[in-house]
């Protein structure tokens, strides 16, 4: 079982918007939605690569700054009619501090 | 008219019901007392977008068909989640699951259908869904939030729309269907592999030939298994096999039931008092799922129901369409010859994944399958529909109408015009041209909302809106409908221009109160429409705004341009095109100091370094800073560039100082948000060198004064300026370009460019306010500096020097 590493406080994040969090496995965008949802995702837009850290986040959405894809953060899908998805991240939220888990590999779909 | 009014009862509050009761009252509306019972919780909605709904391309609240307002205005007592569970056909009453009795002169059964669930093992589980209902796309879309597997049982219409609907949600999903190939009541095998090649390449899996043994599970769903041995892993299971017609209560209540409700050619029941419409009733032998045969039913029902004795019910031809988004197929009549007397022409166009097939008997076409291009589907089901002998036309046919039509010389693409008036555009509502046509010339129509209230051609499932647009624009005689301005984005049905309305009248000065007061339909509204309503609040009202960041684009967030690679390129400003050896010496550091990789002179006679990683941008500007230099807002919706040529000063054609008019110009307008971007160009003689008549304001000295151009482009869509006025000084040149720019800010529409608005409100309207009203041009001049006040602070020393917004420089956190 991979580990859980604590990466910042929810307040740290701007409200919506995202941060950048470094890592060994590449940069992770972390959201907050206005409800406080948090999300990560890995920081690439399925579409061109575009670092979706720096996109509008609205709702339970991102919109990647290089060619407006949207991206849901709940699972990183991309909104129809694109088609691809960001590789979600393990987040966990615990008396305001953001936990991510960066370990595991993605599920791969049937079919 | 009897002084007691009869009293119908309807059993159904469905889409054939309802329509049975609208067509009523529209020819008999004072005849009957009508109460509705409903076992939806809902009112009348439209089911066959449940589809949309899924997929996230309507909300529940756009398909609603009769608003419970509208029960109320025509006098129906409504009874909604309370189905009928007994008739006494003797007593003539009906009797609610709740217990309520009501007494009838005249029933009428609208009970629909019920989906077939097989008698498979497992079916109980928690996860697994029909797709009838509301509540069943509420059980998916909960589904899809938690859950990553979707196995779809059956590989018709509904169960791939289902299926496609649930991908757009985020799952993985699987289809199994029995047969070899899909949708295989509507398309022949060769469009159905074609249809199963595009949707597997949208990442949808299939399992044909696929029978269903069981589902497992404990509690949950966890797979399904095929009998072959197959096993697909699953957390949410859909059974879409088909439909079933719902006539348990009319079984007992002694009526005639084979499949579904036996009805003869007037709609009645083997009782008279009782009729039967929609999913629920078999005409000889017949029953029917799509939508068009119910409308029809409903109007020969109205029509008994209403006294009359002619109308008698004769079931039209059907065609189907799937509603996919960028699926396009098209199917009538015969898939496939019957016999040696039948002929098949076929078309395949592999490349661009159409084809096309038309099968004839007797020299008339009775069946079309179309698949990818599906234009002249209308057309071909007109022919199919009226046994149109198409012995002339038929070697060029499968190349489509225009091409038939004119041999081949025609443009291709079907005119509407070419159409004849018989001809159906609305399969659903069963609606032809001539209908449309003459309800435009007849009712005054011009917007495509009105033709479908009037017509309801392309009110069900809206494949036709296009070419009842096309019909609408052709009477109008117009190229193009000039449609209402449009809602601003998905999350309201406010225009650009209602919303900065708003804003003024009612002096709202903060994004969230705005989107209370106008009913915003999002909570924080979506990427098109956040940026508008800041850039408006902040037009509206520049000292007390403040400023969203986070509801700007990353460029004006971080005052920088994100490039293709995620670094972001720095361009200073350089007024008027003027730089210094300080500057350039300083700029020459940094691109040692940050290892900036490209530095190159921009179109706007600027420089521009490329490649700065994000976490640099502070430093590259904190030097440059030092230099002197500010931020040249070349990512900004905002005044960009001023770009002049030498002018008087050392050009020998010269007329006058051009790059101090320049340098003055960019030093009143820096910083100044606008809609979209903001060009300008000062040249000082008739060459034009600096080419100021593509500019959004252009000025070009000549002997006797300054021509002042406006609304120039020199992007994907080139336009000349526009000349405003030929002005005397300097100062009047100032004065005209504040004026100017200040109407653009406040009229333009949120990312329209001078150009396109020039072009919507017309230059005299320009010039009206900027050239003719003195006064109002003095104001607006007046209103622009005001603004100016709170804009020209440079964002880079802010964020350099004062440390403003650090967390978007640097990461949350590093790990490992």
């Amino acid at each position: 079982m991979a580990d859980w590493i604590e990466i910042g406080r929810v307040e740290d994040i701007p409200k919506p918007g995202s941060r950048l969090v470094e890592t060994g496995k590449g940069p992770i965008a972390v959201f907050r939605g206005t409800d406080d949802a948090i999300f990560a995702l890995h920081n690439r837009c399925p579409h061109r690569g575009g670092p979706l850290s720096e996109g509008l986040v609205h709702g339970h959405k991102v919109t990647c700054p290089l060619h407006n894809w949207v991206i849901e953060l709940e699972n990183g899908e991309a909104v129809a009619p694109d088609v691809g998805c960001a590789a979600p991240v393990p987040v966990r939220v615990a008396d305001g501090r953001i936990w991510i888990e960066i370990g595991m590999r993605l599920e791969v779909a049937h079919g | 008219m009897t002084t007691a009014k009869q009293k119908l009862v309807v059993v159904g509050n469905g889409m054939a019901g309802m329509r049975t009761v609208e067509e009523l009252l529209k020819i008999a509306p004072d005849v009957y007392d009508i109460t509705v019972f409903g076992a939806e919780p809902q009112v009348n909605y439209n089911r066959i977008l449940l589809s949309s709904v899924l997929a996230g391309e309507k909300e529940m609240d756009d398909i609603v068909i009769s608003p419970r307002s509208w029960y109320d205005e025509n006098g129906i007592t409504l009874f909604t989640g309370d189905p009928i569970t007994a008739i006494d056909a003797e007593a003539r009453t009906v009797t609610s699951e709740s217990g309520r009795v009501s007494g009838y002169d005249a029933l009428l059964l609208a009970t629909g259908s019920n989906p077939l669930v097989p008698p498979i093992p497992g079916m109980n589980k928690q996860g697994v869904c029909t797709f009838r209902d509301i509540r069943d796309v509420e059980t998916m879309i909960g589904a899809a939030r938690d859950h990553r597997r979707a196995v779809v049982i059956g590989g018709g219409l509904l169960g791939l729309e289902a299926a496609w609907g649930l991908k757009r949600r985020g799952m993985s999903v699987a289809v199994v269907h029995l047969m070899p190939t899909l949708m295989e009541r509507q398309l022949d095998v060769a469009a159905g592999q074609l249809l199963q090649r595009d949707l597997d390449r949208r990442g949808i899996a299939f399992f044909t030939d696929g029978q269903t043994e069981e589902i497992t599970g404990e509690t949950r769903v966890r797979s399904v298994r095929l009998a072959d041995g197959r096993e697909i892993p699953a957390d949410l299971v859909v059974m879409a096999i088909g439909i079933r017609p719902n006539t348990t209560l009319a079984k007992a209540a002694g009526l005639d039931v084979n499949r579904g409700i036996v009805v003869a050619d007037n709609m009645r029941t083997t009782d008279p008092r009782i009729y039967a419409v929609g999913e629920c009733a078999e005409h000889r032998g017949q029953c029917f799922g799509l939508v068009a045969p119910l409308w029809d039913m409903a109007k020969v029902c109205a029509h008994h129901l209403a006294g009359g004795e002619e109308m008698l019910f004769t079931p039209p031809a059907l065609s189907t369409r799937l509603k996919i988004t960028g699926i396009d197929v098209f199917s009538a009549g015969a898939l496939t010859a019957a016999g040696e007397e039948d002929d098949e022409i076929t078309l395949q166009d592999a490349a661009q994944g159409t084809y096309k097939k038309l099968v004839l008997r007797d020299g008339r076409l009775v069946g079309a399958v179309l698949y990818g291009d599906v234009a002249d589907g209308a057309w071909y089901f007109d022919l199919m529909r009226q046994g149109t002998d198409v012995a002339d036309i038929r070697a060029g046919m499968i190349f489509g109408q225009a091409h038939a039509e004119t041999g081949g010389k025609g443009s291709s693409g079907v005119s509407v015009a070419q159409m004849s008036d018989d001809t159906q555009i609305c399969g659903c509502n069963g609606v032809s041209k001539g209908t449309i046509c003459r309800a435009i010339a007849e009712k005054g129509l011009t917007t495509l909302d009105e033709v479908r209230a009037h017509t309801k051609a392309s009110a069900s499932c809206g494949q036709c809106s296009g070419l009842v647009r096309q019909i609408l624009a052709a009477s109008l005689g117009t190229d193009v409908v000039a449609e209402a301005e449009p809602a601003m984005c998905k999350c309201t049905d406010r225009t650009h221009d209602e919303v900065r309305r708003t804003i003024l009248a009612q002096q709202i000065k903060s994004m969230p109160e705005l989107m209370r007061t106008l009913g915003w339909k999002s909570a924080d509204g979506c990427a098109k429409c956040r940026p508008a309503l800041n850039y408006y609040l902040l037009c509206a009202w520049p000292g007390d705004y403040a400023d969203d960041a986070q509801s700007r684009f990353v460029n004006e967030r971080v005052h920088a341009n994100i490039q293709k690679d995620g670094t972001y390129s720095v361009v200073p400003r350089m007024w008027g095109g003027l730089t210094s050896a300080r500057e350039l010496r300083a700029i020459a550091d940094v691109v040692e100091k940050y290892a900036i990789p490209t530095v190159k002179v921009t179109g706007g006679q600027r420089i521009d370094l490329l490649g700065v990683k994000k976490e640099d941008l502070p430093g590259v500007w904190a030097d440059l800073g030092q230099a002197g230099m500010v931020s040249g807002h070349a990512y900004a919706k905002g005044l960009r560039t001023v770009k002049t040529c030498v002018g008087s000063e050392w050009c020998r054609f010269g007329t006058r100082d051009s790059t101090g008019l320049g340098v003055r110009l960019e030093q009143m307008t820096w910083g100044a948000w606008t809609p979209h971007k903001f060009k300008m160009g000062v040249s000082g003689c008739p060459r034009n060198c600096a080419e100021a008549s593509i500019k959004d304001f252009g000025v070009v000295c000549v002997d006797a004064g300054y021509d002042l151009l406006v609304g120039g482009n020199g992007g994907i869509e080139l336009r000349g300026t526009d000349l405003l006025a030929r002005v005397g000084s300097e100062d009047e040149v100032l004065e005209y370009c504040g004026a100017f720019m200040q109407l653009y800010r406040e009229e333009a529409r949120y990312l329209e460019r001078t150009a396109p608005w020039i072009n919507r409100v017309g230059i005299d309207h320009v010039k009206a306010r900027v050239v003719t009203d003195e006064e109002g041009r003095r104001t607006l001049h007046r209103r622009f500096l005001y603004s100016q006040r709170f804009a020209q602070n440079d964002p880079w020393a802010e964020r350099a020097a004062k440390g403003m917004a650090a967390h978007e420089f640097q990461p949350l956190r590093k790990v490992g």
